[in-house]
Order: C-alpha cells, then sequence, then structure tokens
C-alpha cells in the first residue's frame, strides 16, 4: 500500500569550506529514497546555504517506507571535476509512519561523514502522507510501535502481553566483499552503513509482521543486536515482547474513546495491568494527576467481571466496556482480570514464553525461579544463502530451547528479564541467552476466584510473594535451603535470589543496594577451528563457576541475600577469555538473612598460618559489618529455622541453572553449587585462594554519597532530584606483559574495571549525593593482549532525606545549587513547550482521537516570539549598552551570523528548538526523574562508522574516539529534536567496536546506539497546568539537568 | 601494562572550572595533575590524570568554536548549559595584565608573535598561554576592523563577552591600531587599566564615532577633522598677552587651595606649552604615537618633581581648562573642552604620586 512521502531542504550552517581559492562552497543536496532521486539547486559561495528547495516528493510502496531509510547527501559542486561529497544524513522515516509517534521531522541535523565527522548542519522538513486507514497496513507492518525499553511504556497501559517475537536477517559484509578492495573507505563505510540501515529496516518491518500476526500492536523491549561475524557475513537480529498497548488518558471523563486507536479491535481479552512499574518509580508522593490516573483505571472492574462469566467468550470481550463504568473499582480489578486471561496453558502453548520485559505491571509477576542460562560454541561458516538463515535460527532455537527446559525444570513456565547476546572471535562465536524463570499470575488463574481474592489482597501488601519458591518443596531441582518467608511466614523462600530482571515496585527490602561486579580473566591457548571451539567450551563451564562464586562471596561480604539485573558476559579472544557479571545486590527482607563468610585454613597446626587466618577472618567480618552499615541493612531479628531440607545437605546455595553445548550439541549441566563444602567456608588451601581472597577485599568501597546499581530501579532511594548526567567512558588496556598468569589477569582485569569506577565517581563528584545507575559494563577483547571495558549509564542526584525535607530544605538546596550550576539548564524554553502542550486540557485527548492532528500547534507559535534561545540569553547578558538601545538592537541582527529571524519563521510551530539548539536529555532508564513522559515519538537506532586515516592529527586514539562518540551523542540528540522530542531514554551503546592500526597512523571504529525518543513534561507542570492552565506558561522550570 | 585508551564523554560536557584554567595558563597534563594533587582534590594520579586528558581532549575540541564564540550556542557537537558557555568564553578570552602591558601598542604581526617567548620569560606567563592571548587579540582585531558601529559594541556582540572585557579588548585593538607607544621606560610605571582607561577616553571622545556612529573604522581612528582644529589651540601659547592672561586667570583661582601654588606659577607656561604643543602636533600619525609619552614627559614629570598631589593636579587641570574659556579673544571652546576633558581624565588616571 502505497505511501507519499516529502522532504523539503531549507538551508545549511557551519558548513566546511571546500574551495581553497574562495574560502567558500558551492553546495547542492542530492535527496535520495529507494532509486529516485532529487538535487536542489547549486547554492553558491556560502558555508550558510539556504536553498529552501520545493517539496520533493517520493511515490513509494509502504513496505520501502519501513526498510530504508531517506538518504540526503551535501555535495560541493565542481564544474570541471566530479562533486566532491561533503557529507550525508540518513533519516529513520520509521517513526512518521505511526499515528502516535511524530508527525514531522524538522530541525538542524548534523551532516556526517565517515571520514571526516560533523561537517555542518542541514535543515530539512520531512513528512509521510499515507493513503490508508491504519487498520489496513497488516501487509507490511506500518504502525506497529517499537520501544526500546523493557518495562511497559509510562503512556501506555497493557491490555495484553502476548509473547516472544524474534527475528534475524543475515547479508555479506560489504567489508568483506572483492569491491572492497578497490573502493575508497569512504564508499565502503558508506555502503556498509546503508546496508545496516535497511537491514534494520527491514528486521523491524518483519518483527512488526510477526506482532500482527500475534494480534498485537507494539514491541517493548525490543533489543537488536548486530553480529560482525567477517568474512562470514553480517548478522542482524533482533528480540521482542509483542504487546497490545493502549495510551492511556490522564483525563478519566475522555478514558480512551473505543475508536481512538486501531488496536482497540484487535482486543481479545481483558485488560490487565497498571500503568506499569510508573507508580514507584516516580519520586514523591503520589500526585493528584496520577490519582486520576489511577481512577481512568477502574472502568475495566466491569470488564473482569465480564470475562469470568466466561473465558471462551474472551475473544468476544466488546470493547465498550473500556470507556464506561464508575470509578469506585478497587486495584484488584484489572489484576484479576490479568490472572484469568494469562493461564499456564496459553504459556505452554507459545513456542518460548519468554519476556523480553526486566519490570511488570504489579500482580503479573507470581513466584521467581533463579537464573537461568545456556551457552554455546560454535564456529562460524559462510552464510551461503542470505534469504534463508536457517543456520543461525537453528542455533539460536537451539539454545531458547535449553533456557526453556531450564525454566521446566526451575518449575517454572515463563521466563522473564530474556535477553541473547554473542561473542565472536576470528570464527569462534559463543552465543548466550539468560533470563529469569518466573511464574506469571496465571497460577491465580487455576484457584477458585475467591481464594484468589483472599490471597491476594493478603499478599501483595508484604511484597514478599515474588520470593516464594514456585517448585515443589519435595522435589527441588537442585540442593537449596528453605525457610519460611521472613515477611508471610507462611510460605518458603530460598535463601538467596538471583535474577536478571529489575526489582519489582512491591518489593520489601531492607537498607540500600549495590552494584555488585564479578570478574574474571582466564588463559586460553591459541588454537583454531574445532580444536578452539571445544577448548572455549572446555573453559566455559570453570569461568561461570568461579564468577558464580565470587557473586556469591561479594554478595555475602555486602550482607545481602538476593542479586537482580544479574547479566553475565563471556568474551572470547585468541588467548584468553573474559568473564564479567553485574548484578544489583538487595537485601529482601522476605529471604533470610545471610550468615558471614568463615574462612579456614587446610594446616591449623601452624600458629602464624593460624594467626594469619584469623587476621583475615576478622578482616572479612569488619567489612561485613561496615558494609551494612552503608548500605543500612538492620534487618528485623528473626530465629532462623531451617526446615527440612530433603537433600542431605543443607548447606547449599545455587540458582544458576547453567549448561553449555558445542556444535556437537553435547549438552552438559554442571551443579554449580559448591559439592559438600559449605559455600560459607572459604578454603585457603593455596596461594590462588588466598589471592581471591584478597581481591575479594580489595573491591575499594564506593566514596561516600555515591551508590550504584545496575538496574533502573536503585533499591532504596526514590527521591531523586531532577540533575541528571548520561555518560559513556570506553577504556582499552594493553597487556605488554605476554606471560600472565591466571591470577594475574584477574588483577589487571580487576583494577581496569574499579579503576574505571574510581574514575566515574571522581567525575561525577559534583552531582553527589547521587547514585549511578544502569551502570553496565561491556567488555571485550578487540584484539589480542587488549581489553576493552565501556560503559553508558546515567548519575541521578537525590535528595539525602526525604524525611527531613522540610528542615533541611534551605541547607539541601544550597548545596545542590552548586551541583546544579554545571548541569542545570535554566531555560524556559522546556518549560514553555511543554505547558503549552498541556495547557489545554484538550489537547491531550485530541491526540488520541485524531491521531494525525498535531494538537497544540497554535500554542506553540504564541510562543515564538518568547522564545529565547541559548545565544541570545548570552547576548542579553553581555548587554550593557552603550549608545542607546536601539541602535545596539540593529547591530545584533547585522552582526548575527545566522538568519535567525528567518529560521524561526520557518519553525514557527516548533519554536522552541529556534534557531539554536534544544536541550535533549538521554538517559539509559525508562524513566526521567521528576518528570512525566506524554509522548512517545519512535525509536532511535543508528548506526555509525567512523574512520581516520590521521590518527596521530586528531589527538590519537583517545581523541579520535572522544570526537566520535560526541559526535554520535549529538547526532541522537539533533534527530530527536527534530522528532520534536525533549529526551532519549532507555538509551543504549549497543557496540563500540574500535580497531586500530597506529603504525599506519588509522582507526576505525563502529558505534551502534537506541533508545526511545519522547516528549516529557516536568511534573511540576503537569501539575500546575492542570490547575492553572493560563498561568502554566509563565512557570519556569527550575530544576532541570541533562 | 598500560591504558591504551580512555574516555569519558557526558551528555552534557562536564569541565571542570580549576582544570579549564590550568589548560588556559598554559600548563601541560602532568604539571596539571601535580598541581591538582597539590591542590588537593584527590590524591591517586591515575584518576587525575585520566580526568585531566579528558578534559584537556574536550577544551581542545571546544577551542576552535571559542574562536568564534556565537557558534558556541548553536553548535550541536557539545551540550553546554548557557552559564557555562559564557564562563567558557569569558576566561578564553581573560588575559594577564602583565601581558597584556608588553604587546600592548604593538603592531599585531607575525614578528611580534615570534617575539612572545621573551615576553614569556618577562612576564612570567607561559608560552602556550602567551599565544593564546596574542591569537585573541589579532582575532578581535580583525572581525572589528572590518565592521561598522561602536567598537565595544561590535566586539560584545561577536565574542558574548562581557561588558568590562569588552572594553578592555576595545582598548587593545584601539592601541594596536594606532600603535601607541607603552615599551618607553618612562611609561613602565603605568598598568593595563590605566591605559585602557585612556584608550576608553580616546574612543569617547577623540574619534569619529564619537560624532557620527555609522562610519567604518569610526572608533578605531582618531577623527581627522578634530587633529586637524587643534592646530588652532597654538594661539594659547603663542600669543603672549593669552598667555599671560590665562596663568593670572588660573592663579587667582587657585590661590589659597593649595600648596604648591608657587610652583604652579612659576611652571604655568612650561605646562601649558607642553599640553598645547601635544595637541598641535597630534595630527602627525608619528606623534600619536608619542601621546603618552608626551604627556608623561611634558606634564606628569614636572608636577612629581615638584610634588603635587593628585588633588593639586585635578585642581590646577580643572581651573586651565575652564579659565581659556574666559579669555576674551580665544575661540577655539568646543575643541578645547574636547581636548582638555581627555587629557585631564587622562593625566588624572596616570599621575601616580
Amino acid at each position: 500500500m502505497p505511501g507519499k512521502l516529502k522532504a523539503k531542504i531549507v538551508a545549511g550552517r557551519h558548513l566546511p569550506v571546500m574551495d581553497r581559492a574562495s574560502d567558500l562552497t558551492d553546495a547542492f543536496v542530492e535527496v535520495k529514497f529507494g532509486n529516485v532521486t532529487f538535487k536542489t539547486d547549486v547554492y553558491p559561495k556560502s558555508l550558510n546555504p539556504q536553498w529552501n528547495s520545493e517539496w520533493f516528493k517520493f511515490e513509494v510502496d509502504d513496505e520501502d517506507l519501513q526498510d530504508e531509510p531517506l538518504q540526503i547527501t551535501v555535495l560541493d559542486h565542481d564544474t570541471y571535476s566530479a562533486n566532491d561529497a561533503i557529507g550525508k544524513v540518513y533519516i529513520d522515516i520509521d517513526p512518521l509512519l505511526c499515528s502516535e509517534a511524530a508527525t514531522v521531522i524538522s530541525g538542524w541535523l548534523p551532516i556526517y561523514d565517515t571520514i571526516h565527522g560533523i561537517r555542518g548542519e542541514i535543515n530539512v522538513l520531512v513528512k509521510v502522507d499515507l493513503f490508508n486507514d491504519l487498520n489496513r497496513f497488516r501487509q507490511s507492518s506500518c504502525g506497529v510501535k517499537f520501544f526500546c525499553t523493557t518495562s511497559i511504556p509510562r503512556c501506555y497501559r497493557a491490555v495484553m502481553i502476548h509473547g516472544f517475537v524474534e527475528e534475524l536477517v543475515v547479508n555479506e559484509d560489504p567489508e568483506y566483499q572483492w569491491i572492497d578492495r578497490i573502493r575508497t573507505p569512504r564508499a565502503s563505510n558508506e555502503a556498509r552503513q546503508r546496508l545496516i540501515f535497511l537491514m534494520s529496516g527491514e528486521l523491524q518491518r518483519k518483527i512488526g509482521l510477526k506482532v500482527l500476526e500475534m494480534g498485537g500492536n507494539a514491541v517493548v523491549g525490543y533489543l537488536q543486536c548486530f553480529d560482525l561475524e567477517g568474512e562470514s557475513g553480517l548478522v542482524v537480529r533482533a528480540i521482542g515482547t509483542a504487546c497490545t498497548l493502549e495510551k492511556i488518558s490522564t483525563l478519566p471523563a475522555t478514558a480512551t474513546l473505543p475508536s481512538n486507536s486501531s488496536p482497540s479491535k484487535d482486543i481479545k481479552e481483558p485488560v490487565f495491568g497498571e500503568e506499569g512499574p510508573g507508580v514507584p518509580l516516580s519520586s514523591g508522593p503520589p500526585t493528584p494527576l496520577r490519582a486520576q490516573t489511577f481512577s481512568s483505571f477502574s472502568p475495566s472492574k466491569s470488564y473482569s467481571r465480564q470475562s469470568s462469566s466466561s473465558d471462551t467468550e474472551l475473544s468476544l470481550t466488546p470493547k465498550t466496556g473500556m470507556g464506561s463504568g464508575g470509578s469506585a473499582g478497587k486495584e484488584a480489578g484489572p489484576l484479576k482480570a490479568l490472572l484469568r486471561q494469562q493461564t499456564q496453558s496459553a504459556l505452554e502453548q507459545r513456542e518460548y514464553p519468554f519476556f523480553t520485559l526486566t519490570s511488570f505491571p504489579p500482580g503479573f509477576l507470581l513466584h521467581l525461579g533463579g537464573v537461568v542460562s545456556a551457552r554455546s560454541v560454535k564456529l562460524l561458516d559462510r552464510i551461503h544463502n542470505p534469504d534463508e538463515p536457517e543456520t543461525r535460527d537453528a542455533w539460536w532455537e537451539e539454545i531458547r530451547q535449553e533456557i526453556k527446559s531450564h525454566t521446566k525444570a526451575l518449575g517454572c513456565h515463563a521466563v522473564v528479564g530474556y535477553s541473547e547476546s554473542t561473542s565472536i572471535c576470528e570464527e569462534v562465536c559463543i552465543l548466550s541467552a539468560s533470563g529469569t524463570a518466573a511464574i506469571l499470575s496465571s497460577r491465580f488463574m487455576q484457584d477458585g476466584p475467591l481464594e484468589t481474592d483472599h490471597r491476594f489482597e493478603e499478599m501483595v501488601p508484604p511484597g514478599c510473594e515474588f520470593c516464594h519458591i514456585p517448585y515443589d518443596e519435595l522435589n527441588i531441582p537442585f540442593p537449596a535451603q528453605l525457610t519460611y518467608c521472613c515477611c508471610c511466614r507462611r510460605y518458603k523462600v530460598p535463601d538467596v535470589l538471583f535474577t536478571t530482571i529489575d526489582l519489582p515496585t512491591e518489593a520489601n527490602i531492607t537498607g540500600k543496594g549495590c552494584l555488585i561486579q564479578a570478574r574474571l580473566c582466564r588463559t586460553k591457548k591459541k588454537a583454531q577451528g574445532e580444536g578452539n571451539a571445544m577448548a572455549i567450551s572446555n573453559l566455559l563451564p570453570f569461568l561461570e563457576y568461579e564468577l558464580h562464586t565470587q557473586l556469591m562471596n561479594k554478595l555475602k561480604l555486602r550482607g545481602m541475600n538476593a542479586l537482580f539485573g544479574l547479566r553475565i558476559q563471556i568474551s572470547v579472544g585468541e588467548t584468553m577469555l573474559l568473564g564479567l557479571a553485574s548484578a544489583t545486590g538487595v537485601y529482601l527482607t522476605a529471604l533470610p538473612s545471610p550468615g558471614g563468610i568463615q574462612v579456614s585454613g587446610k594446616t591449623p597446626s601452624d600458629i602464624t598460618y593460624e594467626q594469619h587466618i584469623s587476621n583475615m577472618q576478622k578482616k572479612i567480618n569488619d567489612t561485613i559489618a561496615k558494609n551494612k552499615e552503608v548500605y543500612e541493612i538492620n534487618p528485623p531479628e528473626v530465629v532462623e529455622e531451617i526446615i527440612g531440607s530433603p537433600i542431605p545437605e543443607p548447606r547449599q546455595r545455587s540458582r544458576l541453572f547453567r549448561s553449555h553445548s558445542e556444535s556437537s550439541d553435547e549438552v552438559s549441566e554442571i551443579d554449580l553449587s559448591h559439592g559438600k563444602k559449605d559455600a560459607f567456608v572459604l578454603e585457603i588451601d593455596d596461594t590462588d585462594a588466598v589471592e581471591d581472597i584478597h581481591a575479594l577485599l580489595t573491591d575499594s568501597p564506593t566514596p561516600a554519597g555515591f551508590y550504584s546499581c545496575n538496574t533502573e530501579i536503585m533499591p532504596g532511594i526514590q527521591n531523586w532530584t531532577s540533575a541528571i548526567q548520561m555518560f559513556t567512558s570506553v577504556r582499552v588496556f594493553r597487556l605488554n606483559n605476554v606471560n600472565l598468569t591466571n591470577q594475574g589477569l584477574n588483577k589487571v582485569f580487576s583494577d581496569l574495571c574499579e579503576n574505571l569506577l574510581k574514575s566515574l565517581y571522581f567525575k561525577l563528584r559534583s552531582l553527589v549525593p547521587c547514585c549511578l545507575c544502569h551502570l553496565n559494563f561491556t567488555v571485550a577483547i578487540p584484539e589480542d593482549e587488549l581489553i576493552q571495558v565501556a560503559v553508558t549509564a546515567v548519575a541521578m542526584s537525590f535528595d539525602k532525606e526525604l524525611t527531613l525535607e522540610n528542615g533541611k530544605q534551605s541547607g539541601d538546596k544550597s548545596l545542590k545549587k552548586e551541583n546544579d550550576e554545571q548541569l542545570q539548564f535554566n531555560l524556559e524554553l522546556n518549560a514553555e513547550m511543554s505547558s503549552s502542550n498541556l495547557s489545554s486540557p484538550k489537547g491531550l485527548t485530541e491526540v488520541g482521537s485524531h491521531p494525525s492532528a498535531k494538537a497544540p500547534s497554535v500554542d506553540y507559535s504564541s510562543f515564538a516570539d518568547r522564545c529565547s534561545s541559548w545565544i541570545e540569553q548570552l547576548r542579553l547578558k553581555a548587554h550593557t549598552i552603550r549608545r542607546g538601545s536601539v541602535k545596539t538592537t540593529s547591530s545584533l541582527e547585522k552582526a548575527s551570523p545566522l538568519p535567525e529571524g528567518r529560521s524561526r519563521s520557518l519553525r514557527s510551530n516548533r519554536s522552541y528548538s529556534g534557531s539554536s539548539v534544544a536541550v535533549v536529555r538521554m538517559t539509559p532508564l525508562s524513566f526521567i526523574p521528576g518528570a512525566k513522559i506524554i509522548k512517545y515519538l519512535g525509536i532511535i537506532n543508528m548506526f555509525f562508522i567512523r574512520e581516520t586515516t590521521s590518527l596521530k592529527e586528531e589527538g590519537g586514539v583517545s581523541g579520535f574516539l572522544h570526537t566520535f562518540i560526541a559526535e554520535v551523542f549529538a547526532m541522537v540528540r539533533a534527530h530527536v529534536a527534530a522528532l520534536g522530542g525533549n529526551a532519549v531514554v532507555s538509551y543504549s551503546m549497543k557496540e563500540c567496536v574500535f580497531m586500530e592500526n597506529p603504525n599506519k597512523n588509522q582507526a576505525q571504529c563502529l558505534i551502534n546506539v537506541s533508545g526511545d525518543a519522547v516528549i516529557f513534561v516536568r511534573e511540576s507542570e503537569v501539575e500546575a497546568a492542570s490547575v492553572h492552565p493560563q498561568s502554566a506558561a509563565t512557570q519556569t522550570s527550575n530544576g532541570e539537568g541533562t | 601494562m598500560s591504558v591504551e585508551l580512555d574516555v569519558f564523554v557526558g551528555n552534557t560536557t562536564i569541565m571542570d572550572k580549576e582544570v579549564y584554567q590550568l589548560w588556559l595558563n598554559g600548563y601541560t597534563v602532568n604539571d596539571a595533575v601535580t598541581l591538582r594533587i597539590e591542590g588537593g582534590v584527590m590524591e591517586e594520579c591515575e584518576v587525575l590524570l585520566s580526568d585531566t586528558m579528558d578534559q584537556y581532549r574536550t577544551f581542545q575540541m571546544c577551542e576552535r568554536l571559542l574562536h568564534h564564540p556565537a557558534k558556541l550556542a548553536n553548535q550541536l557537537l557539545f551540550q553546554i548549559p548557557p552559564d557555562r558557555q559564557a564562563m567558557l568564553i569569558e576566561r578564553y578570552y581573560a588575559f594577564d595584565d602583565l601581558f597584556v602591558r608588553e604587546v600592548l601598542g604593538k603592531k599585531l604581526s607575525k614578528g611580534t608573535k615570534k617575539d612572545l617567548d621573551d615576553v614569556s620569560s618577562k612576564t612570567g606567563v607561559m608560552l602556550k598561554s602567551c599565544r593564546r592571548q596574542f591569537d585573541n587579540f589579532k582575532r578581535v582585531f580583525k572581525v572589528v576592523e572590518e565592521l561598522k558601529g561602536p567598537l565595544v559594541e561590535n566586539i560584545r556582540q561577536h565574542f558574548l563577552l562581557p561588558d568590562q572585557l569588552a572594553r578592555d579588548y576595545a582598548a587593545i585593538v584601539f592601541f594596536a591600531n594606532n600603535r601607541f607607544e607603552t615599551g618607553k621606560k618612562k611609561l613602565l610605571y603605568l598598568t593595563f587599566q590605566d591605559f585602557a582607561f585612556c584608550a576608553g577616553q580616546l574612543i569617547n571622545n577623540w574619534t569619529l564615532g564619537a560624532v557620527d556612529n555609522m562610519m567604518e573604522d569610526m572608533d578605531v581612528d582618531l577623527d581627522k577633522e578634530f587633529l586637524q582644529d587643534l592646530k588652532d589651540l597654538k594661539i594659547l601659547i603663542t600669543d603672549k598677552d593669552l598667555l599671560d592672561q590665562h596663568k593670572s586667570l588660573v592663579c587667582t583661582a587657585l590661590r589659597g587651595k593649595t600648596n604648591v601654588l608657587n610652583e604652579m606659577e612659576a611652571n604655568f607656561k612650561n605646562l601649558s606649552r607642553g599640553l598645547v604643543n601635544i595637541a598641535a602636533k597630534l595630527i602627525n600619525a608619528k606623534d600619536v604615537r608619542d601621546f603618552f609619552i608626551d604627556l608623561v614627559e611634558k606634564f606628569i614629570e614636572p608636577c612629581r618633581s615638584d610634588k603635587w598631589t593628585s588633588v593639586d593636579v585635578n585642581l590646577y587641570l580643572t581651573h586651565y581648562t575652564n579659565s581659556a574659556h574666559i579669555l576674551d579673544t580665544f575661540k577655539h571652546h568646543s575643541v578645547w573642552t574636547r581636548y582638555m576633558g581627555v587629557i585631564k581624565s587622562c593625566i588624572l588616571k596616570m599621575y601616580h604620586e
């Protein structure tokens, strides 16, 4: 089904000088989509050309619209020789294909060249007219929304979570084609960038089709990855969770009109779910607004009654139930519905009952079994037929089956927090998958409705239910020590719990959480082919065992009993394997208090030796005590009673189910528990063990005022301020000493991570008290003897004393002011923009009911004059008039290097981004503290290559990468701003492949980033806007940071 | 074993004021780290080294934007809050008074730049910093050279500088353009601020811009017509009667108000000749250059040797200026006012007791 893509090239600025003689440029633009190309006129002799072109119109299939990017090339006209390319802009038009996302792309976008980086900016306007009703998009998958966020997006409600979707596409890597030998690096890089854009588009479309087949309208927790398999090809694969989402209207009166969105027709089952984790994540006490949100859910109670009358009737449930109903409904209403619709059998029918989500609507998650993971070592071979990527599919299928069987063994029927990853070195590839075995709400379903109610109401308040074991106590799949739940005292819980998901919002915890990392390095002999694969798969179990031991010991050392967000990454290099496990430790109130760690020596006869051991014991005990204090872990005293465990050795603790398989399909399972030994006891029998214990104790403590976690929520901290700082840090470490022992390598690797953390704490010291959230390290072995660690995280500051807020506010404020000096953007722009967006209560409903209408556009223009851009602010600041203000103003216009007035008038409907740069916040989390996301504009998925042949001149490897990362940020921000957004959430840098050849003065880097473009408004403004729509415009945001 | 690559990039560009200052001052990364350790920010050398290198890189990348401060506000590469931008610009364009004193009035040419190492060793300002400051002067000079309109305003608009700094730059540009001599031994006691004040006086009163504000180069060059008119003042010293009359008027007015009346009386003719001769010679570019040295030699030094106080000088100049208007045969009142107004304030500024 066709659509019309329209593009207009407005202007350029800051172009590079292309003609040395005149120090100017004769620029023109080629606009290409598919095979059609348009050109603008040449704008001679200017670095700030004003093309102001006509609308270029492309009439295309919507399939192409999904697959292809719009390609804009800026060139320098040359009469005598070939035109020189200045750079390119790829625009992903996918966000324009969905009625609920962006409607226009308009703004200054950086012109990017793979050799020179950003070379000026271009102002473009892009629109899409689709000639058909949204509901008939089924042939392609336009209109399916994609979210990187791994929870139900903030302004949506999950009507239904359908389940796992996956797809992969393969192609030859242009870098390895024969033609690459004769073309320039630029041509090769561009071919690669374009191919990956195309493949991502195709992948997204195919996944969209699957979603539509399942009856969904969105993919949440969309995770797309590249496998650069070198000679054997390029794989782009993605997984996600198909959902049916429904936009939440903030106003109960107009809540979800039946006509407002196409997905309503697909709804076969009752509503379940809530605003998702939104409630507990956002700071402060519930606002009036949130209360409204709650009441808007209540109608679904009547709905659930309908469905309970007959389960078979589900598919016929009329949509009208949504809008009607009183406001008296209890929260239990939607949850009951949820329980019913998610039957166990339904889950079992699914090929893979996997969910890439890491946090869930309250009540969805019933019990957690523990981490399940599977790895497999494969030998890569050339992909012969790109259209049938069967081998790769089969590999993943194998692994998923394995995960599924582990899940069953844990007595669970679903996997949550599921993710997949690869590590490639030469022709060896390790495929990994991990998740958390869980029982979803279907268990309620099997019980009688009455009992369900009873249990539900009684158990949710303690927030301990998810800790209760899902498996049969008498048939435990692995040795475990069970006790009665410390909260409800009715059900049994394990002594430790490892999971890959975020801490459920309803969970009862004691104290605060903290980042726990286990790091490991193992040498390996150089080998080829099958032998290499074999060697690796033999090493893997030991690696995992030790990582697990480290995690467990470090957990105990902090006096905690559960891990969330566990991510184990194993990287393979030619001569070593790296393992890095990160997780957020927390003390779950429901679980028993962890015991200490005991050190025992093997030769107790020697007195000095014993003294040494007792010293060490004392150190460990001190550390535990200190950690308990730091993390405020002081659980109520509980008499521990070990209940009869059927296992002869009761003190066993391992939740980690793992296995690895080699190409031969051989699957071995290893019991990761510590055999017959007590896990609390660290036996010192050789120097290695001593080293281990030292390593355990040398983790430097986080400096005062800092907390860290690798999850979305920091357990124990809620009162965030609005100051946030997202950052990416990359380090590459060279091991010059070839003959390192395992222990030595471990130390090097561990120091590398510790030093990186230390640097981060130092850099961000101005934000204290603050927490580094989503601190996920990515390790790689780019070359022999090189270790690369990359991290993208966000530092968020918080108010130390929530309870003392009133008394201490003044003190805190003054302290904060200093921090904010660096990070605050006291821009009125955002305030104005956002309040205008909400100033009329109608604004939002309009968006809902007329998807195509850009609701508050009129309001924008009224603010056009007041739009204060940075540049003007600066000028005003430096403004003391010597000779009369009138004169000054006129000279200001003249002196301005940019035709400001003009560009503003062109963009009058988006005045807030004005002629200068709008602030775009970025965060790896799914939320922005103190703010409410009011609109998702679409997924950002960008892939860039940068190459240089003058590495030294660009400041060496660090200078090169520093510039490149800054450029990537700039391009992400510009594209988000062009979509009309002011933030990126769930941002991640999924790939950062860095290669260097200092001898040739060359380096190359590939970066892949993704995230969700959103519009947010400050919570204070939302309230103000709803109370006094008129005065809202004068509000200034006083706590903005990025 | 070594860190091969180490970068940290924030969505909001993190910049440490202290490190920025070290960078501006021309310290190498290692020296900066040493200084920071001494400053007590942190003990761990490794962490500081990594941080300092990151910051230095950031500053280097920002530097080309700082050359055109207006670009800093609408570039996309770095997300920098407005107050930070202002700080970056202000500090980048800040200069050492000691340094500027050395190059003030010199031609901003390659030759001068080559001599910067001497200036550096003389002033103790690092060569790197000297170069930056010199290049700033030159850049500002080049830009405003081609612009119409008031000098200070142009500098403020183009380089987004705070008012005081813009005025200082105006002074530097003005001095460089007119090549005023400031390096003679007799002038060494004067600070940059003394000269900057005088430059402000000259710009505001003696340039074309002072009368017509849309002329090219209006603030950079002195008003030729005015300089021509100054010749007419010569009558004050060439006409014997007028000179005597002037003297008696001034002395009468000063009677009882100062302790150095006798010296004033004795020196009157000399001083008056000195000031009027300066005025008459200003039409020659060569003599314009010697304006300050002339003021010192012809007026300030004689007064100082007679131990006049600033109050004395002020009194004397006030009455000297005003009395001329009472002279019957003296017709050039407006030129006299325009001339003496500047001379008086310059001398007062330059008169260090």
